[in-house]
């Protein structure tokens, strides 16, 4: 497949990889931010064919992952309703809430539905008029104009029984968090790619110099990330931190346009609350007053919410690069996909899940960039 | 849900007073929003997420970091692999 295929040759990565062997000389840490990469990198067991110098560390960006408890709560709240009907992005269902999950609530009976695209749940209002039709808007800077335009379809279709429940998170702050934290052991960044085809990265300068750390937005693919992590390690080699592109055939400095106009209209900065790491000031998005009548928060009154984690799930140290998977105790044991603890044990972006999926847990796991 | 997947663009139409369009992902077929795309044509590959066309592939981006990656590999065997 084209603009698939090139990206997994082996022998463009085995040699991608030879060149990042000859550039390094000391060790780095570095942090891929998206739960897409951390899939990619576990997959093609790209972390353990790199020079042991090289210590890859799994980010935040997995959207199910921080999405906050007391939210999935509330949706669980929603959805249980006999009068609504709960459209969500598939990985959402199994995301543990404080005792139980959406499957939960579509086993007792709520009207839970999968929906690949948020039109398609502004269609299900359509077909529904006597339905509230309730959509789990969650997601980084990636899903956002997605949701931000079923709001502006809703409202042009003159929909009444349309809302979204918004969780929305945005990178940038994530990564000064993770960046002036105490314990940050964090040296460079790979980039998340479909962010910042969105985005753009102009915001990333800045940082890079700040923190005196190379940013380099990086694809998917075991080539693109061999690529990204190549650019970051020559980077530190020299002693330089910029912002750079290794991703050009999807990204561009500016990023989408008419992506940013629509959700900048929908959309207002908030400070966001991400689970298992804890709140970040001005880290996401919500509805902007003029569509508070979309706002399923104000739509439903659900009470007072009492959350309850699970005790001995570190999702959120793995999330900010402190612990990996197998450090958990319940990793593979009490915590699995069937029955996960913790939702980074669920999305096939979270760190728990592809450890678990591609044999990280046994003794012997098979290398290969190929598969 | 951020894994975004190539797919070139087969068809072009309007509904509901939206762009979209009909994306071939390597043999399936799916509907997807153009609106953030808008000089889209068909033949056009793109990158789609939850159902949005976010981005379109420059295929002299795509050639330009293949032909630097080749180049080194050309480098690599001239002088010899490593020890
Ligand atoms: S293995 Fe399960 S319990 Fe442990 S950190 Fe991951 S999600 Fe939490």
């Amino acid at each position: 497949m084209k603009y698939v295929t090139e990206y997994r040759d082996a022998e463009l990565v085995q040699s991608t990889l030879r060149e990042i062997g000859r550039v390094v000389t000391r060790p780095w840490v570095i942090m891929e931010i998206c739960g897409g990469q951390t899939h990619s990198i576990v997959r093609h067991g790209l972390d353990q064919l790199l020079p042991p110098e090289i210590e890859l560390v799994h980010g935040p960006g997995c959207p199910v992952c921080v999405t906050p408890l007391e939210l999935i709560d509330k949706a669980l709240n929603i959805a249980a309703r006999p009068n609504v009907i709960f459209a969500s992005y598939g990985d959402m269902l199994r995301v543990p809430g404080s005792g139980r999950d959406l499957f939960a609530v579509r086993a007792d009976g709520g009207d839970v539905r999968v929906v690949y695209s948020p039109l398609d749940a502004v269609k299900i209002a359509q077909a529904n008029p006597d339905k509230e039709v309730v959509f789990f808007a969650i997601g980084f800077e990636t899903t956002a104009p997605a949701n931000a335009m079923s709001v502006l379809q809703a409202r042009s279709l003159g929909l009444t029984n349309y809302s979204v429940l918004v969780s929305h998170v945005c990178v940038p702050p994530a990564m000064h968090a993770i960046l002036s934290s105490p314990h940050n052991r964090v040296q460079g960044f790979l980039a998340a790619g479909h962010v910042n085809a969105v985005m753009g990265y102009w915001q990333y300068p800045a940082i890079a110099a700040r923190y005196h750390v190379p940013i380099v937005v990086t694809g998917f693919e075991p080539l693109d990330v061999a690529t990204g992590i190549l650019a970051v390690v020559r980077q530190l080699e020299e002693g330089r931190a910029a912002a750079e592109n290794a991703y050009g055939r999807a990204v561009t400095y500016e990023g989408n346009r008419p992506a940013q106009q629509v959700i900048e209209q929908v959309f207002e900065v908030r400070d966001r609350q991400w689970r298992g790491v804890g709140p970040i000031p001005a880290s996401g998005w919500g509805l902007r007053p003029a569509f508070a009548a979309f706002d399923a928060e104000t739509r439903f009154d659900v009470g007072e919410i009492h959350t309850q984690e699970s005790p001995v799930c570190i999702a959120g140290q793995i999330l900010q690069g402190l612990k990996k998977p197998h450090d958990c105790p319940a990793f593979g044991t009490e915590c699995t996909p069937e029955s996960p603890l913790g939702a980074t044990m669920v999305s096939s972006e979270g760190a728990c899940a592809a450890y678990y999926r591609y044999g990280r847990h046994l003794e012997n796991y098979e290398l290969g960039v190929m598969n | 849900m951020c894994l975004g997947v190539p797919g070139k663009i087969t068809d072009i139409y309007e509904a509901e007073g939206l762009k979209m369009g009909r994306v071939d992902f390597g043999g399936t077929q799916r509907e997807a929003c153009l609106a953030y795309v808008p000089e889209a044509i068909v033949g056009d590959y793109t990158v789609i997420h939850v159902g949005f066309a976010i981005s379109l592939l420059s295929e002299e981006e795509a050639n330009a970091t293949l032909d630097t990656l080749r180049e080194m590999v050309n480098i690599e065997e001239e002088i010899g692999p490593e020890k």
